[in-house]
Parts: C-alpha cells; structure tokens; sequence
C-alpha cells in the first residue's frame, strides 16, 4: 500500500479502516508482532487491554509521524520513528499502570515492548511517512483494531480452553486443555486462527490468502 | 515414494546417440512400497498389542481402536481439506494410531485418545507436507500434547489384571516412578526378589502404557523387522548401550557405578521407543553415522530426564527433541562429494 495507489484511488477513511482490520491484518494476513499476540492472550482482560493500549499507540504515532514527514530527514528515519512510538508507548504504560493496577502487574513488560512492535513500526514506515494527518490516522486506528480484534480472537479461545473462563468468570466448570495456556498453545491457536481467516479467504472472497502469491 | 519415482522412469530417461539410457539416481529400485512397509510394521507390533490386551483387559482394544479411528479420520479429514489425493490407505496413519495406542495408559478417557490422535496426523504431520515432510514423529507429538494437556489422565497407571473382566482396576505406580520416588530398596520388595523383577519386567506384568510393558513381546515383533530389513541396528544399539552405561555409572545413589543398567532398558516405553520411534526414517538422520549421534543422544537425553527431571520417563520427550536435530546432524555427518573441490579458506 504504497503512496501511489492510495493518490490514485483516493479510499475514504473507513475503507483504511476496514482494510487494516481484515485485508491488511497483522497477525492473521501480515503474520507480524506475533509474540505479543501469543504473550499476553492467555485470558481475555490482558488481550483487551494490550488491544487498547495498541491502537492508542498506532494511531498517536501514524499522526504525530505523518505531522513530521517533511522534517525527517530519510537518512535518519528509523531512530526518529522509534523516539516518536517510545514516547508514545510511554504515555499508554504509565496511564495502565496508573488505572489497572492489577492487570498491568500480569502484563508486565509487554505494554513496553510495544516499541519494537514491527506492525506500528511498518505502519509508520509504509504509510505514515507518505500520506497526510487524516488517513494516517484512520490507518492508525484500522491496523490497531485489527490488531485488537486478533488479540481477542486468540484470547477468548485459549482463556475458554485452558482455564474454561471467560473474562475471569467460569462458564463451563473445567479446565479441558491445559495446553492452551501454555506458549506453545498460543502457537496453536494463532497458527490454526490464521489458517481457518486464509481458509474463508480464499473460500468466500476469492483470495490467495497470506502468502499465496509468493507461491509457499 | 518409490511409486512416484517408478512412475517418472520413463520421462527422466534421455536416450543419446550412442545408445546408451542416461536418468538420474536411484538406479537400483526395489519393490518396496510405503504400503507394504507401513502395513508389515503394523503386523509386527501384534505381538505387543496382543500381551497388552491380555494384561489390561478388553479396554485395551478400545483405546487403541479410538487412536486408529482418530487418526485415519484426521488423515482424510486434512487431505479432503487440503484437495489432496486421500491416501488412508498406506497404512501411515493406521500405525501411528496403532503406536499412540499402545502409548496410552489404558484408563484414559474416549476424547484423550481422539484429540491426541488429531494433533499428531493433522498437526504433525499433514500441516507440515504430509507423508515424508514431518519434522516430528507424529505418534510422540500426539502423546507428549496428550501427557502435557491432561497431565492427571495420563500418569494414571492400572495394575495389570490377568483378566477380561476387570472394569475398575487398582491403579499403581511404573516401576521407574516407584525407582524415582522411592528407590531401588523398595521396587524391589514390590516385586519380591530380584530376579522375579527381571522375569516381571521381562514379561510385562507391570503398570506402564499399554504396549511398552511386555518387552518379549516388543523383541518378536523387532526380530521380524529386522529378519525384513526395515531397521538398522544403529540407532536401537547406540541408544540402549548409551543409557545401559549412563544408568551404571550414574544411576545409583551410592556413588558411581551402583547403578542398575537392566532395570532401567527393561522399564519405562525404551524397548518400543528405541525400536519404533526412534527409527521412524522420516524423523531420523538418512546417514549410518549421523544415526549413531542420534541414538547417542536420545540415550543421554533420556537419562537426564529420567534421574535428574521431574518426569519419571523420558524417552518420549527425548526422541522429540533429537528429532530437531535431525537436519543439523544430517547435514554435519554429510560425506564428501568425490571430485568435488573444496571450500576456498
């Protein structure tokens, strides 16, 4: 999604938006940031919050990057770029740490690592740098949402199978997959997730599916 | 694999001028198919099967038939999905059912032996390319998901029975968790003497996994592959004599070279791991060599697990992770093109 076909179509700000949530997805379709996506999904609340804290951070660094495009120098992009989202993580760390407590102690150093997230990375990179404040945004908040939805995804199944609770509520008495809560069921699930949203892909709307056009 | 290359013979062949037939290697083909291998390694576990069945009861059928059932389901089920011919009936996934069958205890419940089976057919091996392209030995990544998933199920261990009839057996502990938990001193007062606890071990009449327990049994069915061919003595021989040594010299408590090699090659699934497992060829170094380090390091593995882990039994996990390392070792061991130059330092 380069700057020439974005000037040549011209997508509104929901097309961004859909796109970054299903076509440009980063964990089911771009394969990207996975480690969080396994890290932090053993139980619902942490997903959604390190969803929140995602998308905040995503659309905060495409406007203040898109804002700043004609003053980076390019030699020196990459430092800026990671100056911009540390900032920018900073301020979504210390606002969990300052409202959910509880919940940012499980965390731990994931919200931080957000700064070496390759989705905002490339987001900033890719689009931020070649197109104006308003699409970045809703790029932004599109990637981010993707990410968030992802996230949710993953963890409403391994928090339903490993501790058989939702959101911390028991619904079905018993723990059924222990292996679920453990990394390697993260790769399960986001592995046989990222094959069954190929799989409807391909089936429905007529697509390749991740990595179908470079042939493996 | 043979069939597919039998049937481009005629197009690889380039007939030049002077008459004489040019195709690529393999130039000697032999009429073994993956059908007739698979189906007589299945035929050779009989033995096991049947001395589990006799000291477990009727519900060691079931359990054995629900992993064959799950797994030849997961092998059509995938290869309907993926659009591939279906080939259930190469007896690949029939014998990993038949070994993940004679991995489970006999008291698990219906859905361990189904669900393990599907992560071992689907998962490990159709969701990696299929027959020949698995990185794991399926019937182990179904056991050791199964054992890390319902770790309770699986560690219940029945006492053998004798008869039909049983339904709630007494459950017991392996002799390797009883030589783990509790020493030599009292495995030996549970089965009497010492050479009544040879005989035992040698027979089978133990708790453990419903085919690792009868090691006479596993020894008929050994003797039959290797009256065919189909295994070599590499990796068996470097893997039990490596942990023989290891269980002597390190597996006493007073000190070194107390310990008790036999009880340890007799116990635990070693005789059918290291015989069935450990030898699968898509899991294992191609190279004679390559295949001495792979034994060597199962056995070693397989030790520290079983003296120094929390588990009690280790082979499973140790055949895994050498699997790993198979392409590593096959690539160290590669022997060296004749004519062909060297690297330039």
């Amino acid at each position: 999604m380069g700057s020439t076909e974005a000037a040549i179509r011209k997508p509104n700000s929901l097309q961004i938006v859909v796109s970054g949530i299903f076509k440009e997805n980063a964990i089911f379709r771009m394969a990207i940031s996975l480690c969080p996506a396994i890290a932090v999904t053993t139980g619902l609340k942490t997903g959604f919050l390190m969803g929140i804290a995602v998308v905040f951070v995503n659309a905060m660094v495409n406007v203040t990057v898109s804002l700043m495009r004609n003053v980076i120098h390019p030699r020196i992009r990459m430092p800026i770029y990671m100056l911009i989202i540390s900032g920018w993580v900073t301020v979504a760390d210390l606002s969990l740490a300052a409202l959910y407590r509880d919940a940012y102690k499980q965390m731990g150093l994931y919200i931080q690592l957000i700064v070496a997230f390759a989705s905002i990375l490339t987001r900033a990179e890719n689009f931020a740098s070649k197109n104006k404040v308003v699409p970045s945004f809703f790029d932004g908040i599109g990637i981010g949402t993707g990410f968030f939805f992802a996230l949710m995804v993953i963890s409403f199944f391994r928090e339903l199978l490993g501790k058989g609770t939702l959101w911390g509520i028991d619904i079905i008495h018993a723990k059924p997959l222990l292996i679920a809560l453990l990394p390697t069921g993260g790769f399960f699930a986001t592995g046989l997730l990222m094959g069954f949203f190929n799989w409807i892909d391909i089936r429905f709307y007529g697509g390749k599916g991740a990595g179908g056009a470079s042939g493996h | 694999m043979e069939e597919s290359s039998k049937g481009q013979k005629v197009k690889e062949q380039v007939v030049n001028t002077q008459g004489l037939v040019v195709s690529v290697s393999p130039h000697i083909r032999s009429e073994e198919t993956v059908n007739k291998i698979m189906w007589t390694v299945s035929i050779s576990l009989s033995p096991a099967f049947v001395m589990g069945v006799y000291f477990f009861g009727y519900k060691a059928i079931w359990v054995t038939a629900m992993c064959i059932v799950g797994s030849l389901f997961s092998e059509w089920f995938v290869q309907r999905l993926a659009g591939k011919e279906i080939a259930i009936r190469d007896g690949s996934a029939f014998l990993t059912g038949l070994l993940l069958g004679l991995n489970m205890p006999v008291t698990v419940p219906f859905y361990i032996p189904l669900l393990s089976s599907f992560v071992g057919v689907a998962i490990t091996k159709q969701l990696f390319g299929g027959l020949g392209y698995n990185i794991f030995n399926p019937a182990l990544m179904g056991r050791a998901f199964a054992l890390i998933t319902w770790p309770r199920a699986m560690t219940t261990w029945a006492a053998p029975t004798l008869s039909f009839a049983a339904l709630d057996g007494k459950t017991t502990a392996t002799p390797l968790g009883i030589l783990k938990e509790e020493g030599l001193a009292r495995l030996i007062e549970v089965f009497g003497d010492k050479a009544h606890l040879y005989k035992q071990l040698l027979v089978g009449y133990r708790a453990g996994s419903l085919g690792e327990t009868s090691v006479i049994a596993i020894l008929i069915g050994v003797a039959f592959l290797f009256y065919f061919r189909y295994i070599s003595w590499h990796i068996p021989v470097s893997f039990l004599s490596t942990l023989a040594i290891g269980a002597w010299v390190f597996g006493g408590k007073t000190g070194l070279f107390s310990g008790e090699p036999i009880i340890h090659l007799l116990s635990g699934g070693l005789i059918l791991g290291a015989f069935y497992m450990a030898t699968d060829y898509v899991t294992c170094p191609a190279v004679k060599k390559g295949q001495v380090i792979f034994g060597i390091g199962c056995g070693l593995l397989t030790l520290l697990i079983r003296l120094k882990a929390g588990y009690p039994e280790g082979v499973m996990f140790a055949i895994l992770i050498m699997n790993c390392l198979t392409p590593l070792i096959d690539r160290s061991v590669r022997s060296k093109v004749f004519g062909a130059k060297g690297k330039k330092k």
